[in-house]
């Protein structure tokens, strides 16, 4: 089933100076309102944010959560792990 | 203390002392009102410009129910109705808020990284004479590497030369050092405290313990608990609907009785209220805490979703041998017939063994404590499904189960106990009985007894032993509940059975010691893996690792999910529930816009107190 669909990944990435824990929140919030996301969870204490799509949405899922931090919190430096 | 941070405390005391000065001269010299206005003002372009800055920015990208717009409109709004002080003291407050929130995180984020000290730096490679240092994750399976006192251990190994005492305090919270000799395996991460060992890699590092737990403790907080889950959908409604409520207190009441300025002064205290701050930063953060706590004491949980639910345990199922008993055989009774004295049974015993590697044999060889001296043994002999034969300084001894005595023709005590039954015959004459038998863990009586006190309702046992020998163990441990004799999958079927028994709300949690138990460990609501420490399969398997062999850590572990539930729920209702008496209190005016600017700050660094006590955890 699963295999149809595509390859599910999962990237790690580090949001440098994120210092605001309700913006934290909103940017999950934002990133998981995506069709093309399965699941993203940003944690405040550990600035980690995990991102889960579909291999083949991959590229397009990162550039998307690109743009929503930067308009969230326009400080923030996204670095992959 | 970060240099953002450093910057923002400067503009504090800046500014706060412009507007000391804005407040205490007119007391003490008539000033005109317009240099009061100017000295407002300076003390407030000091500690807000960045705020309002970074709120005009955020309206030019579409995001309008942002925490600097709001505070820039409640405090804009302030100097608008001719309140000058209260419009620099919110922003103010609001900042030293901010400020000490940052330093408590960063505090709290360094804690556990220092708790989970264990990432080694380097690995010393042996290469021909030479000695090089590499990174860790250099090593191949094979290399041979030194570790000298005082060092790291990089990577999962086998000693090869050397002896050592081992601290795996950072990974167990067990203060008794290990003793190692050659042939023993290293766990990475833990400390070499006093000899120089020679060891070959057994695991690449990104297989190593070290990276195992370290990957699991980062990414524990990603799993988020329902409490968290909860508090992200609050935020994302409390803030407009305060909002919309501001908006219809400022125009509505004015419409009907006038007096735009008052109501707009309510209004705005609403607005300094519509941050969810408090609660967004303290729940996450009891959690990181409690999670913290935890892997200090030894106990690794793989979700803050686990930590919650654990509080909720109502029935903890445990397998017995591995998790309640120490899975090792040991000689529990001797019973000799005279004249043969226990000592000697246990000798003759020992050496009629002295050649077999099986456990029971290696127990009696425990047991005797001595040094076997192969000169005694002039002859063995094997007898299959029996047991030994053997000449024993001169003395014709059988050593073997009841089948052998029976064959022997010989009257014995064929007694029933938990265990195995070693008879020994000496020159055709029964000279008694060893029992040697599974032992319970020290601490397991004190594990079911905290569990039961904490108001776990049923604590079941399972095990593919024999029903007596479970029975033993159940009645010494207090245990009411036991099955036995059961396959491993029989131990699924009876789980799902257990399953019927709870209620909605509890927890089932299944102990095992992540060995073939790994289908029950999943599809209980928390597995929880005993003695993970080396065991790949146990790290795997389970939602919460015990790196120790202590069942009483269960308890420990509970007793940490409780305190931090406590804390959420502590910081969710008095967050919550002074927000809402504040919002009240400035509808009807009572509350000024100093109360609002406690309901947010003073609220956020209280719950952020709160939340820090979470990684407490007393010994």
């Amino acid at each position: 089933m699963k295999q149809q669909k595509g390859k599910i990944m999962k990237k790690i990435y580090i949001l440098e100076d994120l210092d605001c824990a309700n913006c934290a929140a909103k940017i999950e919030n934002a990133i998981n309102e995506l069709d093309i996301v399965n699941k993203a969870s940003v944690t405040f204490m550990t600035k980690k944010l995990v991102l889960d799509a579909d291999e083949d949405k991959m590229e397009q899922a990162i550039q998307e959560t690109v743009k929503i931090v930067k308009k969230i919190e326009p400080d923030v430096i996204m670095k992959e792990k | 203390m970060t240099k953002k941070m450093k910057n923002q405390l400067q503009n504090i005391v800046i500014a706060a002392i412009v507007f000391l000065v804005g407040t205490i001269l007119p007391t003490i010299i008539s000033i005109n009102s317009n240099i009061e206005l100017i000295i407002f003002l300076a003390a407030y372009v000091i500690i807000g410009r960045d705020i309002v800055k970074r709120a005009v920015k955020n309206i030019l990208s579409g995001q309008v129910f942002d925490e600097n717009f709001l505070m820039s409109i409640a405090t804009i709004g302030a100097f608008l109705v001719g309140e000058y002080p209260e419009g620099v003291a919110v922003m103010l407050f609001y900042q030293v808020g901010e400020l000490f929130q940052a330093y408590a995180v960063e505090k709290s984020r360094n804690s556990i990284t220092d708790l989970m000290d264990i990432y080694p730096e380097y690995a010393n490679l042996k290469d021909g004479d030479s000695i090089k240092q590499i990174d860790p994750d250099e090593a191949e399976i094979g290399d041979i590497i030194i570790i000298k006192p005082g060092e790291k251990v990089p990577l999962d190994c086998k000693v090869l030369k050397g002896n050592t005492t081992l601290d795996t305090r950072a990974l167990t919270g067990e203060s008794m050092p290990r003793e190692i000799e050659v042939g023993d395996t290293l766990i990475s991460g833990c400390i070499n405290i006093n000899g120089v060992v020679e060891a070959e890699v057994i695991k690449e590092f990104g297989e190593s313990t070290v990276s195992k737990i370290l990957d699991l403790v980062e990414n524990a907080s990603s799993k988020k608990a329902e409490a968290e889950n909860f508090i992200t959908k609050f935020a994302k409604y409390y803030t407009p609907i305060v909002v919309i409520c501001a908006v219809s207190l400022a125009v509505i009441p004015s419409l009907i009785v006038g007096e735009w300025e008052t109501w707009i002064y309510r209004a705005l205290s609403f607005l300094v209220i519509s941050c969810p701050c408090a609660l967004v930063i303290s729940i996450p953060l009891s959690f990181f805490g409690g999670l913290g706590g935890a892997s200090r004491c030894g106990v690794l949980v793989k979700g803050s979703n686990y930590l919650e639910a654990l509080a909720n345990a109502e029935i903890v199922v445990f397998d017995k041998t591995g998790t309640l008993t120490k899975g090792t055989f040991q000689v529990k009774e001797i019973r000799n017939k005279k004249p043969y004295s226990e000592e000697e049974i246990i000798k003759l015993a020992a050496y009629a063994e002295s050649y077999s590697n099986h456990p029971i044999a290696e127990a009696l060889k425990s047991a005797y404590g001595k040094e076997l001296d192969n000169h005694m043994l002039k002859e063995v002999e094997e007898i299959a499904g029996h047991g030994v034969k053997a000449n024993i300084d001169g003395l014709l001894v059988y050593a073997g189960n009841a089948k052998l005595m029976n064959k022997l023709k010989l009257n014995f005590d064929d007694i029933q106990v938990a265990g195995t039954l070693v008879h020994i015959a000496v020159d055709n004459q029964y000279a008694g009985c060893i029992i040697i038998a599974d032992q319970v863990k020290e601490d397991s009586r004190m594990a079911i007894d905290l569990l039961k006190a904490s108001g776990v309702k049923q604590i079941v046992m399972l095990t593919g032993d024999s029903e007596l020998a479970g029975e033993v163990v159940a009645k010494e441990l207090g245990i009411s509940k036991a099955y036995a004799e059961l396959l491993p999958g029989d131990k699924v079927d009876k789980v799902e059975e257990l399953f019927k028994q709870k209620t909605n709300y509890g927890k089932l949690v299944f102990v095992g010691d992540g060995i073939n138990d790994a289908p029950v460990l999943a599809r209980a609501d928390i597995g929880i893996a005993m003695g993970g420490l080396g065991s790949d399969a146990a790290i795997e398997a389970a939602d919460i690792v015990i790196l120790t062999d202590e069942p009483s850590k269960i308890a420990k572990a509970m007793q940490i999910s409780k305190k931090t539930l406590r804390i959420v729920k502590q910081n969710i209702v008095f967050a919550i529930g002074i927000k809402i008496l504040v919002l009240i209190l400035a509808a009807f005016g009572v509350a000024t816009m100093w109360a609002a600017v406690f309901a947010d700050v003073g609220v956020s660094v209280i719950a952020i107190l709160n939340a820090m006590r979470a990684l407490k955890v007393k010994n």
